[in-house]
Parts: structure tokens; C-alpha cells; sequence
């Protein structure tokens, strides 16, 4: 099974000529990702990587029977391109653009809310079912199939993640990058409610970083309804406050938001706290064995 | 981007929120003539900084506070004397301080109550949000952390804005006189009207004021905006006060580099925001402190890296920089390349530690082997962490 994405998952990607989006085209047809074509306005008829080019994401999905968009339309278009997607009826969109400004997230949330997409990002690495899907810019081969859950609000922490995981011996289910802004389509809570009714996924390994309060909800969430073992780790716990570093997400103001909170709110939801990067992929191997105790 | 409150003023008034008569002067003289020319019986002179706290907050080694009251031209002279090229420390300036480099003369306004407001964008609504509540010129973050039931909240919709019925609920709840509220529906629609036209990411009123006359006025005002939005405002742009900025932090962002400066003395690379969080947070979890943030992105090339070495080595704090990348679309490959031209434009200076992971790793690794560039090179993460630590502190 999986979450979200599978080896039949049609994808196209929206902003296929660019030289980013042609490059993560190839790297996905690489890894065995059904990519079925590509949107660019205008260079309609075109082709990519042998894929054909259409002008708009309602053509290419009828023609191409698309289900799922990979976005890498720049900043000041990607909200225009997602809308014009959840129009299409795209069941998943994932948005791998970085740098989109907030009120236009604000704009298109309710949008895309109101639909039948989901969508994945703003800001974010992608989506990999491994050995089956692999949707964005993440490096295939450090992941292997298997049956950890894994999501995280930033990219390169989660390649690291799986990384051990993968040394560890423990392969993963899917793989979901939700996106280091402020505004983004998906939150942990709903891809724990994926991840709890696959059955294939056997356990669930999450990071966050300090600012907002989405990991204390996340925790709340695994206390009232994920049975399944949870591990976590909060990236920024030494981080001064105020500064932004880097996601616009992670500022702390004011003691809200502090990864001291955030831990606090994991423990007592019974997850099992990585205390430093290098100890994530062990902490969910202390939790799966915890559960079996 | 940060702005000063003078020209977040300049923005409000132009938006059509009521603030206060003011100017900006450079000099104590220019202080007392602002005074003069404002004409009220009392005026406010406020340094201009780009950090909060300044009414309690006080100059280096004085009792001079960052906003006080002057009832004369000679008051308003002396004050500005006490702050301009003086530097003030508050809660939110750290221990450092920022030095003063212009005030801020506003004048006065009889006032009934004190009351805050702000505007943010909710991340758990997932839409812009007005915030209120009795509790003026006060700690807010205190306020909300001891007495939540005081911080009232509507969302709102950036196309639709704040409607006139949220503007009369939050009247109602903040106890304004009904004579009043005709005043607030203007007041709050327009700041949140400003707040999306503007492409804000904060825009916080501490205090906002009841006047006597019953108008509600702005009194304060800090605002930020949203990095990613500032392509569709180059007016904004020319509002950046560079001065108030941390000049590697500005010369980071211009090479395409994300750098904040901290106070340690362990240096660290990394690519991605996320992991370079998380090296700092190991560096600290082995007993060294970072001595910055640095993201070099996802397409760091020789030119960004040798231009972040370059930053990090010009923090003489700096004993021992760890180098830490996690390659995905960036290769092992490139970074090794990157690193070898680094250590022989810049020149390392103190001890570098590597470690490389991913993509083309192996590869990388035998060119920075075979270079003879001086690196000392890691295995996973907690190999690298103790032996910048060890390093550092050699």
C-alpha cells in the first residue's frame, strides 16, 4: 500500500521546460516514477525527456489521465499554477517551488481546501513511495522499501533521517516532505491519519522544527488516535529566539513555539524523543521495541 | 524585512490608519526643532531601532531610556542627546544593544486607554489573523502566555478582508464606548487592508489608543514583511536600513547564502535550513557552541562556498568550522571541488572538519583525500561533532 503515491501514480510536471523542472523530470523517470508529461503555457507540443508538453494542466491531464503534479513553477506563478491544478482535478499536487509569498498561500489554502486535492507543500522536498514513486527532488537511492513512516517540515533533516533508517536496516513506507513555510497544504496531522490507516506502514517517524505550534498538535493528534509507535525529533532546539533561520517557518517569539514545549508535548504524547540528530533513526528503533516489550 | 516605526508610520498614514504628527530628526538640534514645529504641549522623542522593548529599555552604561516624554524643545534636545549615537540595550536586542542612529519626535495625544492589536498570518488558520486585547503596552507575549481569555482573534480572508461586524465584535469585547465603534470598524479594516496590500508578515499597534476625543490611534507601530513578496514592492525595498542589519548577514544573503551570526566559536556550513538547525543543535549537544547558522542551499556552487568560508572566517570567534552536507541534488562531488578552491583562495585558517554523506559521496571523498587541502574528515554525524569540539577547543 503506501500513502499517497504508488508505482500506478500518472505524474506530470507543471513547469517541465524550465531547466529545474526538466532535470527533477529525469531524476523521477530515473528512479521509475510513471511521469506522463509536462505543462508549460505556450510551448504546448513541445517534448521533455520524451514527454509531451502541454499549455494547461486541464489538456494534460485529459489526455494523459494525470493524477498527481509536480510543481516548479517559480515563486511569483507557483500559486497561479496550483490553483489551476486543484481546477483540473488533480488528485495530489506537490509543490517543490521555495520562496512563494505567504498572502498567496493564504489565497489559494481555503481553494484547495474546499476541493478534492490535496496538496503537498509549498517549500518542500517532495513525495517517495521507494522502490515504487519517487515525486521531487530527494536522492533515490539513500531510501529503501519498507514500513517507516516518515515526514518532516525540512529536506535535507529528512534525507539524513532516512538515511539511518536506511543503515539501520529500517526501510519506509512513504516518505512525505511538507514544506519549511509558514503556510503549506498538508500538516502532520493529516499525513498521521494516512500513515495510521496504512497498513503498511508499522511505524511513524516525524521532525519538526521549533516556531508554530503544528508538533504540539501533532502530538496531541498520536495521544487521541495514532496506535502505531511514533518517533520525533525538533530541529533548532539550540536555536536563539527571534532569529529566522533559514525556513520562515522557525522563529520563535515570545516562548511559544520553543522546542522545550514542543519536547515536553511529545513525551507526555508517549513518543519517543531523538535527542540529537545523529540518534533519529535510532530513537524509532527504541520505539518500535518499546511497543513490542 | 524590518523597517523602521517612522516609516511604518509613513505606510499607515498613507493607508488611511490614524497615527500621530512626526519627525524623524538625524541631530539633538534637529530634535528641538521638530518639537517647535509640531506645536503640541508634549511630544514623544523615540530612538529608532530595529528591535522593540525601547520604552524600558535603557543606553549603554546610563539611565536614558529609548522613548520619553519632552515638554520643551530644551527636554526634547537633551533626550535625543542621550540617545543618538549611544547604544541601547533592550529585551530584544540582547545584551549588545543596537546604536541609536535617528529619533523619532511624535507628538503628543490625550489618552483614555491603552489597548494592543496586531496583525500576523495564523499558521493553524492558515489565513491572515487580528489580534486584540485590553492588555496595551504591556508584555503581550505575558499577556497570552498568563491570561489567554484576554487575547481576542478574527481571522480573516486577504481578498474579502476584516469584516465590519468582526471590527464591531472586537470593539464590543475590548469594551470600547459604542461612540467609538464607528472608529474602530475604520481603524481595524484598514490596518488589515494595509497589512495584505503591503505583503506584511507582522504588523503589531502596542499601544493602540483610545483617545479622549474617541478616536482610536496607533501609537507604536512595528512591522516586517515578507522576504518572499518583496519582487512585487520595490517601494518597500528602499525602506531597508542596511545600517540596522548585521553587514555578514547582509553580505551572506547577497551571495544567496542564509547566515545569522551567533555568539559561539564553532562555525558551520550546511546545506539545507533544516539540518543546519540540527548541526548547530548537535555541535551544542557535544559541549561546543555554533558560532553561526549557514545554509548554503541547494545549489551551492564554488563561488557560494568559498564566499561562505570567507564570512565564517571573518568571525574571529571562530576556532574550528564543521562542514556538514548531506548531498541530494547537490553532489559530494562538487562540494569537495568547492571546498579544495575555498582552502586555496580563502585559506583556512583554523581547523575544517567534513563530513560528507550522499550523492557521489565516495568520489568526493577521494578528491578531497588526493587534494592534500587541509581537512580533517568525519564519518556520520557524531564522529564530526566531537572532533570539531575536540578541535575548537585544542
Amino acid at each position: 500500500m503506501s500513502i499517497l503515491v504508488t508505482r500506478d501514480t500518472r505524474v506530470i510536471c507543471q513547469g517541465i521546460t524550465g531547466k529545474v523542472g526538466e532535470f527533477h523530470t529525469r531524476g523521477c523517470l530515473d528512479y521509475g516514477t510513471r511521469m506522463v508529461g509536462g505543462v508549460t503555457p505556450g510551448k504546448g507540443g513541445e517534448t521533455v525527456a520524451d514527454l509531451p508538453v502541454f499549455n494547461t494542466v486541464a489538456e494534460a491531464r485529459d489526455a494523459t489521465g494525470a493524477n498527481a503534479t509536480m510543481i516548479f513553477v517559480p515563486p511569483a506563478f507557483a500559486a497561479d499554477a496550483i490553483l489551476e491544478a486543484v481546477a483540473a482535478g488533480i488528485e495530489l499536487v506537490i509543490a517543490i517551488t521555495e520562496g512563494i509569498p505567504v498572502m498567496d498561500m493564504a489565497r489559494v489554502l481555503p481553494v484547495v481546501h474546499a476541493s478534492q486535492s490535496r496538496l503537498i507543500g509549498p517549500n518542500c522536498p517532495g513525495v517517495i513511495t521507494p522502490g515504487q514513486c519517487k515525486i521531487g527532488i530527494m536522492p533515490g537511492y539513500i531510501h529503501t522499501p519498507g514500513h517507516v513512516g516518515v515526514m518532516s517540515r525540512s529536506g535535507t533533516l529528512t534525507y539524513e533521517a532516512v538515511w539511518q533508517l536506511t543503515q539501520l536496516g529500517h526501510g519506509q513506507s512513504t516518505c512525505v516532505g511538507l514544506g519549511g513555510d509558514p503556510l503549506v497544504g498538508s500538516s502532520f496531522i493529516d499525513i498521521l491519519a494516512l500513515f495510521q490507516a496504512d497498513p503498511e506502514t508499522h511505524s511513524i517517524l516525524m521532525m519538526g522544527e521549533i516556531g508554530g505550534s503544528a508538533e504540539e498538535e501533532a502530538a496531541d493528534y498520536v495521544k487521541h488516535h495514532v496506535t502505531k509507535p511514533v518517533a520525533a525529533f525538533i530541529a533548532g532546539q539550540t536555536a536563539p529566539p527571534g532569529k529566522r533561520m533559514g525556513h520562515a517557518g522557525a522563529i520563535i517569539s515570545g516562548g511559544k513555539g520553543t522546542a522545550e514545549a514542543k519536547l515536553t508535548a511529545l513525551r507526555e504524547a508517549g513518543i519517543e524523543v531523538a535527542e540529537s540528530p545523529a540518534d533519529m533513526g535510532a530513537a524509532l528503533v527504541r520505539a518500535v521495541e518499546k511497543r513490542r516489550r | 524585512m524590518k523597517i523602521h516605526e517612522f516609516q511604518a508610520k509613513d505606510l499607515l498614514r498613507a493607508a488611511g490608519v490614524p497615527v500621530l504628527a512626526g519627525k524623524v530628526a538625524l541631530t539633538p538640534d534637529e530634535a528641538a526643532a521638530a518639537f517647535t514645529a509640531l506645536g503640541t504641549p508634549v511630544c514623544a522623542v523615540k530612538a529608532q531601532i530595529h528591535a522593540g522593548g525601547r520604552g524600558k529599555g535603557k543606553v549603554q552604561g546610563g539611565e536614558q531610556r529609548g522613548v520619553e516624554l519632552a515638554k520643551t524643545a530644551a527636554d526634547a534636545k537633551r533626550i535625543a542627546e542621550g540617545l543618538l549615537g549611544n547604544t541601547l540595550v533592550t529585551i530584544q536586542t540582547g545584551p549588545e544593544g543596537q546604536v541609536v542612529r535617528q529619533v523619532f519626535v511624535e507628538s503628543g495625544c490625550a489618552i483614555d486607554r491603552e489597548l494592543y492589536c496586531a496583525v500576523l498570518v495564523d499558521r493553524r488558520v492558515g489565513s491572515p489573523v487580528l489580534i486584540a486585547s485590553t492588555a496595551g503596552g504591556m508584555d503581550i507575549e505575558e499577556v497570552a502566555a498568563k491570561t489567554p481569555e484576554l487575547i481576542l482573534s478574527e481571522p480573516f480572508d486577504p481578498d474579502r478582508g476584516l469584516g465590519a461586524y468582526q471590527a464591531r465584535v472586537l470593539a464590543s469585547k475590548l469594551g470600547l464606548p459604542t461612540a467609538s465603534w464607528r472608529h474602530a470598524e475604520s481603524f481595524f479594516r484598514t490596518l488589515c487592508q494595509a497589512f495584505v496590500d503591503l505583503d506584511a508578515s507582522l504588523l503589531e499597534i502596542n499601544p493602540l489608543v483610545l483617545a479622549k476625543d474617541g478616536t482610536l490611534v496607533a501609537l507604536d507601530a512595528k512591522m516586517t514583511f515578507d522576504d518572499n513578496a518583496l519582487f512585487r514592492h520595490k517601494d518597500l525595498v528602499a525602506l531597508r536600513d542596511e545600517a540596522e542589519e548585521d553587514p555578514s548577514e547582509t553580505r551572506a544573503a547577497a551571495a544567496g547564502l542564509s547566515y545569522v551570526k551567533l555568539n559561539g566559536t564553532i562555525g558551520c556550513l550546511v546545506n539545507g535550513a533544516g539540518l543546519a538547525m540540527s548541526t548547530m543543535d548537535l555541535v551544542k549537544h557535544h559541549g561546543g557552541e555554533p558560532a553561526n547558522f549557514l545554509d548554503v542551499g541547494g545549489g551551492a556552487n564554488v563561488t557560494a562556498v568559498t564566499e561562505a568560508f570567507r564570512i565564517i572566517l571573518s568571525d574571529t570567534h571562530v576556532k574550528a568550522v564543521l562542514v556538514n552536507i548531506f548531498g541530494g541534488i547537490m553532489r559530494c562531488t562538487t562540494i569537495a571541488a568547492a571546498l579544495i578552491e575555498a582552502s586555496k583562495t580563502v585559506g583556512f585558517t583554523v581547523p575544517v572538519v567534513v563530513r560528507l554523506e550522499g550523492t557521489e559521496v565516495e568520489e568526493g571523498k577521494k578528491i578531497l583525500a588526493a587534494s592534500g587541502a587541509k581537512i580533517i574528515t568525519a564519518d556520520g554525524l557524531t564522529d564530526a561533532a566531537q572532533k570539531v569540539v575536540a578541535a575548537s577547543k585544542a
